[in-house]
């Protein structure tokens, strides 16, 4: 019951992840229209930059700022540069300038910091683990992720439905054209959104760097999840983003927690594993698939 | 007599190359064009469904990668001498394993295909993406056979009367079926079913009001090129005498839009300069610097940023025609 309590709480972390990510992804897809394969170079980009500050500065907390300026000023400059000519054409040409720039990223990390992993430093107060309920005991960096993903849903929800440019990110996600044929300054808006989608990643990158390692290709691994929370979703729903990135990171982390273990009941132990570790890994594209196959626009799908 | 000197041209390249490598001493290039010819068949069965259809598949190395396995499972359990399941026999004839490497990746494309094109849209490449990433799983879980290694071929299949020991015996043999494929999805092209499969991309609701059942047109060509892809996957895993799940990575199926694209989209030998130019980029940019991929994402980004029809619509315009 513990263990289960605790993965619990693990998935909510994943989730709450994906969500700070697929909530950018989605409003670019679902406004803009663009396919952003490079949303988790911006991830990456967050990380890197982070890391970097904290462990020049040793102080974990310069790293948040630095994450997020870099990350939104790389998000403004490929928007100014390569995405704002992508509007017009079609999937295919976004998908493939989209993969050049996550090509081009690496590279440059890789040029930059090198291909080891680097790890960032933690502050004190955050070690070790604290008893949230009698016989659980918890890391409070992981609690405090969980927390700043809650508060940037509440904050975003706020953002969309009671100020003015969440009105504007509402009628863009529902009807594009309608939007610009009524004298919005549409560019200015996908400016700010892609900004926007770009911070979070970059928030998402930064906090991720003391649980997993900060490393070139961290992007990729996230990315190809986010889109299937982004899809799953809905395309362009903040609230489809927050019901299946929470959803799809418990899930995702219970298949990987408990799936070998069943499965040693009737297999070899290592058998066991290597088959539990890949089924759980195709769990989220099979949820996926079943959703799509009900559902062809995703859980809460935006009309337009 | 205009439209054949290109493949003429390509033709007589392609057979000479082992005697120019052997002229130049340099093996490496023999390798190189076999890589070329097998992608180029990847990227053309890619291009039936990308260029002509409309269908923008973004989880085609899967079929591939299946091809390959194909060509892996039926050698480990000819090795072994143990049926599949206690059934089936493995074996090492290339007559037997490309035709069941076809069925097989035919079959998969089959069931992808058919769920698949119930979305279309983002939907569509995500869910393609999604399966061919069940299939990458499914086989780095395969511990039987290898898992994340893959598995070792320890020599290209046999053919009767071939010494398949030889390497440019196994290049020749690659030409052949390579060529044959070709051959074949001209005539497909240019069907009245390829006349359907284009009239799709440009106006579904169009091709339905004249009364074409587009889902079935679309579904036999997914699964076309599935079988396309599965039977160059299969070549792969004899040329290389190697499989891995690496060969249906999701990269990979990146980079067989980016040959697509590069040759031409909806181009017929579009696919065939496009494996060239990125294979050939990709061996030399390598060898020059191993940071070669921000080479390759520079020149992608401009390629699809500032030109329209990649190398053939280039080479149209360098010639005053229209595309």
């Amino acid at each position: 019951m513990i263990l289960f309590l605790e993965q619990l709480l693990n998935g909510l972390q994943y989730g709450v992840m994906l969500f700070l990510l697929a909530a950018g992804l989605t409003l670019i897809f679902g406004i803009m229209g663009v396919i952003n394969l490079a949303h988790g170079s911006l991830y990456m980009i967050g990380a890197f930059a982070g890391t970097w500050i904290a462990t020049q500065t040793g102080s974990f907390w310069l790293g948040i700022p630095a994450g997020l300026l870099a990350a939104a000023l790389i998000g403004f400059v490929i928007e100014a540069t390569v995405i704002r000519k992508l509007y017009a054409r079609d999937h295919l040409d976004q998908v493939l300038a989209t993969f050049a720039l996550i090509l081009i990223f690496n590279q440059a990390i890789v040029l930059i910091f090198g291909r080891q992993p680097i790890f960032t430093p933690l502050p004190e107060a955050l070690y070790g683990s604290v008893e949230i309920i009698p016989g659980l005991f918890y890391p409070p960096y992981r609690l405090m992720i969980i927390a700043v993903g809650l508060l940037v849903a509440l904050g975003l929800y706020f953002l969309i439905n009671r100020t003015r440019i969440g009105m504007l990110v509402r009628a863009g996600s529902t009807n594009r054209d309608m939007v610009r044929a009524l004298g919005v300054d549409v560019r200015l808006l996908y400016t700010v959104v892609f900004g926007l989608g770009a911070l979070l990643a970059g928030l998402a990158g930064y906090m991720t760097g003391p649980i997993l390692a900060v490393q070139v290709g961290m992007g990729e691994e996230i990315l190809l999840a986010t889109f299937v929370v982004v899809v799953i979703g809905g395309v362009g729903s903040i609230k489809g983003a927050f019901v299946a990135g929470i959803g799809l990171g418990v899930v995702d982390t219970m298949l990987r927690a408990f799936l070998p273990t069943i499965l040693r009941g009737f297999m070899q132990p290592s058998d066991a594993d290597a088959i539990g570790a890949s089924i759980s890994s195709m769990g989220i594209f099979l949820l996926m698939a079943i959703v799509l196959l009900i559902r062809p626009k995703g859980l809460f799908a935006v009309g337009g | 007599m205009r439209k054949l000197i290109l493949p003429l041209i390509l033709l007589v390249i392609f057979a000479l190359m082992p005697l120019i490598a052997d002229l130049v001493g340099k093996n490496a290039l023999q390798t190189l064009s076999a890589r070329i010819l097998i992608y180029a068949m990847a990227a053309a069965s890619l291009n039936l469904i990308l260029g002509y259809g409309g269908m923008v598949s973004f989880g085609h190395a899967a079929y591939f990668g299946v091809g390959a396995y194909v060509v892996g499972i039926l050698y480990s359990h000819w090795m072994s001498e143990l049926p599949i399941f206690g059934l089936i026999p493995g074996t090492n004839q290339l007559l037997i394993t490309l035709p069941v490497a076809m069925v097989v990746s035919g079959l998969a494309a089959l069931v992808i295909g058919a769920l698949s094109l119930r979305t279309g849209g983002v939907q569509f490449i995500m869910i393609t993406l999604a399966f061919a990433q069940m299939i990458f799983f499914l086989f780095v879980s395969l511990t039987a056979y290898g898992g994340e290694d893959g598995i070792i071929i320890r020599r290209a299949n046999e053919v009767p009367g071939l010494n398949m020991r030889d390497k440019t015996t196994v290049y020749y043999v690659i030409l052949v079926v390579v060529v044959l494929y070709f051959a074949w999805l001209w005539r497909v092209v240019n069907s009245s079913f390829g006349q359907v499969l284009k009239g799709i991309r440009q106006n579904e609701r169009r091709m339905e009001a004249m009364g074409i059942a587009t889902f079935r047109y679309k579904l036999y060509a997914f699964v076309l090129a599935g079988m396309g892809a599965g039977l160059a996957g299969a070549l792969m895993a004899n040329f290389l005498r190697f499989t891995s799940p690496d060969m249906m990575h999701w990269t990979k199926s990146g980079e067989l839009i980016i040959m697509v694209i590069l040759g031409g989209l909806g181009t017929f030998f579009g696919p065939i300069l496009g494996a060239a130019a990125f294979l050939i980029l990709e061996f030399y940019l390598a060898d020059w610097t191993e940071h070669w991929q921000l080479g390759l994402g520079i020149i992608l980004l401009l390629v699809v940023l500032f030109t329209k029809g990649g190398i053939l619509g280039a080479f149209d315009r360098l010639k005053g025609g229209r595309q």
